[in-house]
C-alpha cells in the first residue's frame, strides 16, 4: 500500500488546491459580474419585454452563442494575447482567469436569462401597477423572485468552472487538472490521478451541496 | 372618476397572418366617484385590456381614457407613476412576490413610492389589521390560502391611499365561500373610503353582490350598460340574458308547449314577501301554474322573478291587479292553442 502512495508530494497537492481554489473563486466573482448584467439584458431585450430590442437582443445572443460553441481549450490558447495584454502574462493562476471568465460567464449569462424568465409576468405586470419604475421592478422584484433560480444557476456555472480549471492546466495554470496531466497522466504516476480526480470530487460535492442549501434558503414558493 | 370616450384597442396581428386583432372598438362610458362599476362578458370579450388601460398598462390605439382628471395616454413616466399610486389593482391569481413576506409585500408599494421607513412601517401595520392579517405579518405568500393571498393584494393595492380599485377578476380563483368574503370586504371599503371600485368578471352573481352599474361586453363592444337592478331583471341583449340565465342556474324562459298567457313578474322590495299570487288568484279566478322563478338579493334589496302561464278566469284584471301592487309584468308568450 505504501508504494502505492509513494508519488505523492502533499505540499505539491496542498499548493495545486490552492491555486484551483483561487483560480475559480477569481473567475467565479468576474464571471457573475459580468454575466449577470449581460444574462438581465438579454432577457430584457427579448421578444415582448419592457426593453425589447430586436437589433440588440440578436447581436447579444450571437456573441454569447459565439463564445459558447468554442471548445474552451481552443479557447484557452486563442484568447492567449488578449490574456498578456490584460493581466501582463499568461501563466499561472492570473493568466488562466481571463480566459475562464470569457468561457463562464456567456454560460452564465443564458442561465440568468432562463431563470429571469420563469419569473412569474403576472408580478411583473402588478409591480409596474403599483407605479414602479424600469429600475425598481427589475432590483425589487425581478431579481429577488429569480433569487432560487439565479443561485442555482451559479452553481451550476461554479461546477462548470472547476472542470475548465482542470483543462487550464494545458497552458501552464497550474492547480489539480495540471498535476493530474502531467503526474497522473503524462508521468503513468496513477496515485497522483486518483487523488486529484477525489479531491476534485469532493470540490464538485461540496459546491454542489453549498448551492442546494442556499437555493432551499431563498426560495419561498 | 373614470371615462372612456369612443376607446379603441388594436395588436399588431399574430405574424404572417397579417391583420390587426381588435380587443376593444369604440368604447364609451363613464365611472362616477364612489361607484362600483362592474364590467362582465366572456373570456375574450376584451374585459382586460379595459382595465389596464385604465392604469395605463395598455395605451389606447384610438379614443381617450380620462381618469381622475388626467388623460392616460398623455401622461409621461412620472405623470403615469403618480396616477398608478391612485389607483390600486387586484388581480386573479394575486401576483404577490414569492420573495417577500406579507408585511414586505404590503410594504412594497409605499417603498417604490419613497416614503420613509417609519411611515412604511407605521402604514403596513395599519393596512394587514384593516384586512385581519395582523398575525400573517411575516410569514410568506406560498403559506396562505387563497383568500388570504387576495387580502394582501387588497392591503398592497390600498397602500398608497388610492381613489380607485381596479379588480380584475378578483374572485375567480377562489371558492365560493371565499368569494363571499373578499367580495364583502371590497363592499365595506367602498363604503368606508369611499373608494370608486372597478371589477371586470364574467360571473354575474359577483356583479349581482356588489356592483352598482355593470356594463356588458360581448366581441369588443358595449353592448348593454345601467344600473344592476335594470340589466339583471330586465336583461336587453342576448348577451345580458346569457349571463342572468347562468347565474340562475336555470333555463330562462320555459318551453313553448304551455296553456295559457306566459307574463314574467318582477317584484322587488317588500313586495317580494306579500302572499300576492294568492290573493290575486282568488279574486280574479285565475288558474296560474308556475314555469321558472328565483328570489334573490341585489346588494340590499331583495327581489323576485317568476315565471307564470295564466289560465281562465279574467287574464287582464289579474295582470292589472298585479301591476297595481307594484309588480312588473312582462309577457313572454301568447301561448295557448
Amino acid at each position: 500500500m505504501s508504494a502505492f502512495m509513494e508519488n505523492i508530494d502533499w505540499s505539491e497537492i496542498g499548493q495545486a488546491t490552492l491555486d484551483t481554489l483561487s483560480m475559480l473563486g477569481g473567475s467565479m466573482v468576474l464571471t457573475v459580474l459580468l454575466g449577470l448584467p449581460l444574462g438581465v439584458i438579454l432577457f430584457l431585450t427579448g421578444p415582448s419585454q419592457m426593453l425589447h430590442n430586436r437589433i440588440a437582443n440578436g447581436v447579444l445572443s450571437l456573441v454569447i452563442n459565439i463564445l459558447r460553441s468554442v471548445p474552451f481549450v481552443i479557447l484557452l490558447i486563442v484568447m492567449i494575447p488578449l490574456t498578456v495584454a490584460l493581466v501582463g502574462t499568461s501563466l499561472g493562476v492570473a493568466g488562466a482567469i481571463p480566459p475562464l471568465v470569457a468561457g463562464a460567464a456567456p454560460f452564465f449569462a443564458r442561465l440568468v436569462e432562463t431563470a429571469l424568465r420563469e419569473v412569474d409576468k403576472g408580478v411583473i405586470e402588478a409591480s409596474f401597477a403599483m407605479g414602479a419604475r424600469r429600475r425598481q421592478v427589475v432590483l425589487g422584484a425581478l431579481l429577488p423572485e429569480a433569487m432560487p433560480g439565479l443561485i442555482a444557476a451559479a452553481t451550476v456555472t461554479a461546477i462548470a468552472l472547476v472542470s475548465y480549471t482542470a483543462m487550464a492546466g494545458v497552458v501552464g495554470a497550474g492547480g489539480l487538472g495540471d498535476l493530474a496531466i502531467r503526474f497522473g497522466y503524462q508521468r503513468f504516476q496513477t496515485d497522483v490521478m486518483v487523488v486529484t480526480v477525489v479531491l476534485l470530487l469532493v470540490l464538485v460535492q461540496a459546491l454542489q451541496m453549498v448551492g442546494d442549501a442556499v437555493v432551499r434558503k431563498v426560495s419561498h414558493r | 372618476m373614470i371615462t372612456f370616450e369612443d376607446v379603441s384597442k388594436t395588436y399588431a396581428g399574430p405574424g404572417k397572418q397579417g391583420g390587426d386583432r381588435a380587443a376593444l372598438a369604440g368604447v364609451s362610458l363613464s365611472v362616477a366617484p364612489g361607484e362600483v362599476f362592474g364590467v362582465i362578458g366572456a373570456s375574450g370579450a376584451g374585459k382586460s385590456t379595459l382595465i389596464r388601460l385604465i392604469n395605463g398598462l395598455e395605451k389606447p390605439s384610438g379614443g381617450k381614457v380620462v381618469v381622475d382628471g388626467d388623460d392616460v395616454a398623455a401622461l409621461g413616466v412620472e405623470g403615469l407613476r403618480s396616477l398608478r399610486r391612485r389607483v390600486g389593482m387586484i388581480f386573479q391569481h394575486f401576483n404577490l412576490l414569492s420573495s417577500k413576506t406579507v408585511a414586505g409585500n404590503v410594504a412594497f408599494p409605499l417603498k417604490l413610492a419613497g416614503r420613509s421607513d417609519a411611515e412604511v412601517k407605521a402604514r403596513t401595520a395599519e393596512l394587514l389589521e384593516r384586512v385581519g392579517l395582523t398575525d400573517f405579518a411575516n410569514k410568506y405568500p406560498a403559506q396562505l390560502s387563497g383568500g388570504q393571498k387576495q387580502r394582501v393584494g387588497i392591503a398592497r393595492a390600498l397602500a398608497t391611499g388610492p381613489k380607485v380599485l381596479l379588480c380584475d377578476e378578483a374572485t375567480s380563483a377562489l371558492d365560493p365561500e371565499t368569494t363571499e368574503q373578499i367580495l364583502e370586504l371590497v363592499s365595506n371599503l367602498n363604503r368606508e373610503l369611499g373608494l370608486t371600485i372597478v371589477l371586470i368578471t364574467h360571473e354575474m352573481d359577483v356583479v349581482r353582490r356588489v356592483c352598482d352599474r355593470v356594463a356588458v361586453l360581448e366581441g369588443g363592444k358595449v353592448v348593454e350598460t345601467g344600473p344592476v337592478e335594470q340589466v339583471f331583471l330586465h336583461p336587453a341583449s342576448a348577451t345580458a340574458r346569457r349571463f342572468v340565465t347562468e347565474a340562475d342556474g336555470v333555463p330562462g324562459e320555459a318551453g313553448a308547449a304551455v296553456d295559457g298567457r306566459v307574463v314574467r313578474l318582477t317584484f322587488r322590495g317588500e313586495a317580494t314577501y306579500r302572499p300576492i299570487l294568492g290573493a290575486v288568484a282568488r279574486e280574479t279566478g285565475v288558474d296560474y301554474s308556475i314555469l321558472g322563478g328565483r328570489i334573490h338579493r341585489l346588494r340590499e334589496t331583495p327581489y323576485g322573478q317568476l315565471t307564470l302561464s295564466l289560465t281562465g278566469g279574467d287574464v287582464e284584471a289579474a295582470i292589472r291587479r298585479f301591476q297595481a301592487d307594484g309588480v312588473r309584468v312582462d309577457l313572454v308568450a301568447e301561448a295557448g292553442r
